[in-house]
């Protein structure tokens, strides 16, 4: 049989329609598809696909099962290396992880390996009703700060070996960006829950409402009787380009934006958390935050949604599938320009004007690339009187975060780098400080969610081994 | 879920409940603040923590019914339940070192200010307390304040208790007869603590406000929160709540806290309809 040149397109809403609603956009592969596209597989034996996942997944074995129709055997042989399966088939850059290495992907167009996780996942959540099987406990505590997709890995990866996990979470829900930051029409909240309480069966316990650093201390933790702790806090404090205007009445860190929008449901329309619903909104930034923010904007009922990135469409950062949804759904992209002053609205003749000190425009200069600095990325170098207005009435900074200084203050011998990122070494996740290890974007800086799960997988495994050598 | 275990009502429009919260209870300092929401997809509000009790784990709360969040919190009574509540979050008031202080509270303000009066008068500091409210149905803790303050000064704006006028005239007059006070506390409305600081500016004398915008998260997180203090971007929720008053740029804050008053109006019309309907 002649092997199909190209991956099976993904199911999504249409364009026009899924602009106005935070629905799901891609819908998911149907069974047929699954098998279909699981076929395309070479099950070639150097299986590049698998080095190249941060955390392994056996890929050809669960492809295998796919063809097999044998979808709660794929289920079984990607929990095996993930805790987050239904997470990450949404979620994973696939295409610098997995698929960039695919050796089909040499002549056509790489398996759609994040598709079909993504399909083995949804089908066991819908289909499956028995018991799992609980590991011996080792009754010894851990336990886990965060409960974002590196928290979630770790204690997951604990509680099946048997520890008895506690994950302690800061705000009043469980599962860190992936409910306040990513979308639902990208990752719909209900599957987080379910891979939340999917984790609660394996005995982990989550504790809500508990600020690390504030409510108890690290060194606490080690006198109730945790034996190790895992620091998963996450990215932290948003940055501020530091331009004029940055505290007019419309401007939002990416993180308040997605967060009102996510977290306290403003997206809902009887929701009690205020939203501005800008007709036109400006998004600084070019990765997946940028781009989550431009298309809730645009849903919350945006006319025109502009992404302001100072590099060109080859140095975004954000996830390929989600840039190509943006420019389907209208997004604007004004590459290659940089902000510097957001203007605002005043009325000199009424002082009562309900439009007063909110957002009028945001003033752009043009940039072209210079030389690769160091990291081998291109520089933005601004071109002389080039600058121009946009006219916004709301402007979102989605520029990165700096690291939540609340643990390292309150936790003497955790040490820190200068960009305030917890030092770790990289093989385990473990910090200057005994029994204390750390994962994801608290120590790497705003990342991905794979990413994250790979360190908190790390970590768990480290874990393991200093508890069992500690004995 | 967290039991509110006593509620008494101040006055017409300001409640204080003791929120059962041990964790809590046994860190919080005073100038620290705690976030709530009342019931499931309610809103995160956050409220400075006027008191503890540590031995029965007690977190005491003062709110004034502003909005539709705290009309829904002012339904809830004795005995039932809260969905979230945690804290303490913020840095202390820095109160090491001070001999004598000059509190200044303004209306349901004056509840943030009491535990800060306390702590000073525990250390030995001599405390001088101006408080203010609109009118006499508004004045609350005096015999609280009484109890921790040399002196203590109550002002309305209509003279219909204690003195008439606000809270600037006692300050400055008192500053101006020399009682060389180390430093004004003060915690109230955005427009009184900016007058406070225009009054003790002149004088040099070191004042500390605390500052309450709105915010979502209060970790740092959301950076809704943010100031403009001494020409930089700071988080009310880590790096405050309490400033150093000469450098806070108030009329910005002032225009910030404005952000959303015309959704909250629609949001409390609604609510106060609800109540209305559930009442009939």
């Amino acid at each position: 049989m002649a092997i199909n040149p190209k991956k099976h397109e993904m199911p999504t809403q249409n364009a026009k329609i899924r602009a106005k609603n935070f629905d799901e956009v891609a819908l998911g592969y149907s069974e047929e598809i699954a098998v279909d596209e699981a076929m395309r597989c070479l099950n070639c034996k150097n299986k590049p696909c698998v080095s190249a996942c941060p955390v392994n997944i056996e890929i050809p074995d669960f492809i295998n099962k796919i063809k097999q129709n044998d979808y709660e055997g794929a289920y079984k042989i990607i929990t095996k290396s993930s805790s987050l399966p239904a997470v990450c088939g949404r979620v994973c850059p696939q295409e610098i992880q997995c698929e960039s290495k695919c050796t089909l992907g040499i002549k056509f167009e790489p398996v759609g390996i994040g598709r079909l996780e993504r399909f083995v996942a949804d089908y066991h959540n819908k289909n499956f009703n028995g018991d799992i099987e609980l590991p011996v406990s080792l009754n010894k505590k851990v336990a886990v700060i965060g409960s974002g997709p590196a928290s979630l890995t770790c204690a997951g990866d604990l509680a099946k070996k048997g520890y008895k996990v506690t994950v302690f979470e800061a705000l009043h829900l469980a599962g860190g960006v992936l409910v306040y930051g990513i979308p639902e029409f990208r990752l719909p909240k209900s599957i987080v829950k379910k891979e939340v309480e999917a984790l609660k069966k394996y005995g982990v316990e989550v504790i809500t409402n508990v600020v690390i650093g504030k409510t108890l201390t690290v060194d606490e933790l080690f006198e109730m009787g945790y034996e190790a702790v895992f620091i998963g806090t996450g990215a932290g404090l948003p940055k501020f380009m530091g331009i004029p205007g940055e505290s007019l009445k419309g401007v939002y860190s990416a993180n308040e934006f997605l967060t009102r929008s996510n977290l306290m449901k403003a997206y809902k329309s009887d929701s009690n958390t205020p939203i501005m619903h800008a007709k036109s909104v400006a998004v600084v930034g070019g990765g997946n935050v940028a781009m989550d923010a431009a298309r809730t904007a645009l849903r919350l009922g945006a006319e025109e949604v502009y992404i302001i990135y100072r590099r060109s469409m080859e140095e975004l950062p954000a996830r390929l599938e989600e840039v190509e949804h943006a420019k389907e759904e209208g997004i604007k992209f004004e590459i290659l320009r940089k902000p510097i002053e957001i203007l605002g609205y005043n009325n000199p003749n009424d002082k009562k004007d309900s439009k007063n000190g909110f957002v009028k425009s945001i003033k752009v200069i043009k940039c072209e690339l210079g030389e690769p600095d160091e990291r081998g990325r291109r520089l933005p170098i601004e071109i002389a009187n080039s600058e121009y207005e946009i006219e916004v009435d709301a402007v979102i900074m989605s520029i990165g975060t700096s690291p939540n200084p609340l643990i390292k203050n309150t936790t003497d011998g955790l040490l820190v780098n200068n960009r305030g990122g917890i030092v770790v070494d990289e093989n385990t996740g473990k910090t200057s400080k005994d029994g204390v290890f750390a994962g994801g974007d608290a120590v790497t800086g705003a990342a991905t969610v794979i990413l994250a799960m790979g360190a908190g997988k790390k970590a768990a495994k480290a874990i393991d081994e200093y508890l069992k050598n500690k004995q | 879920m967290y039991k509110i275990v006593n509620k008494k009502q101040l006055n017409s429009s300001v409640t204080m409940m003791d929120i059962y919260a041990p964790l809590v209870a046994k860190k919080a300092q005073a100038g620290q603040f705690i976030i709530l929401r009342v019931d499931e997809d309610g809103e995160r509000i956050p409220l400075t923590v006027a008191g503890t009790d540590k031995q029965n784990g007690t977190v005491k709360i003062i709110f004034q019914l502003v909005g539709a969040t705290t009309m829904l919190l002012n339904t809830k009574n004795e005995g039932e339940y809260i969905q979230d509540f945690c804290g303490p979050l913020g840095t202390p008031t820095n109160t090491a070192g001070l001999k004598k202080v000059c509190i200044v509270g303004g209306g349901v303000g004056c509840a943030i200010a009491l535990p800060i009066a306390q702590k000073l008068y525990e250390q030995g500091c001599e405390v001088h307390t101006i408080i203010g409210f609109r009118n006499k149905d508004l004045v609350i803790l005096q015999e609280e304040f009484s109890k921790y303050s040399k002196k203590l000064t109550i002002m309305t704006n209509d003279g219909s208790y204690g003195e008439k006028g606000v809270v600037t005239e006692p300050l400055k007059k008192a500053i101006e007869d020399g009682e060389n006070y180390d430093h004004v506390i003060t915690i109230g409305p955005l427009v009184m603590m900016k007058f406070v600081v225009a009054t003790t500016k002149p004088y040099g004398v070191p004042t500390t406000v605390s500052m309450n915008p709105i915010m979502i998260d209060g970790t740092g997180m959301c950076g809704g929160c943010r100031l403009t203090v001494g020409g930089k971007t700071k988080f009310a929720c880590v790096d405050g709540p309490d400033f150093n008053g000469f450098e806070v740029d108030f009329d910005e804050a002032i225009e910030r806290s404005s952000m959303y008053s015309h959704f909250e109006l629609e949001a409390r019309e609604k609510h106060c309809n609800l109540y209305k309907k559930e009442v009939n």
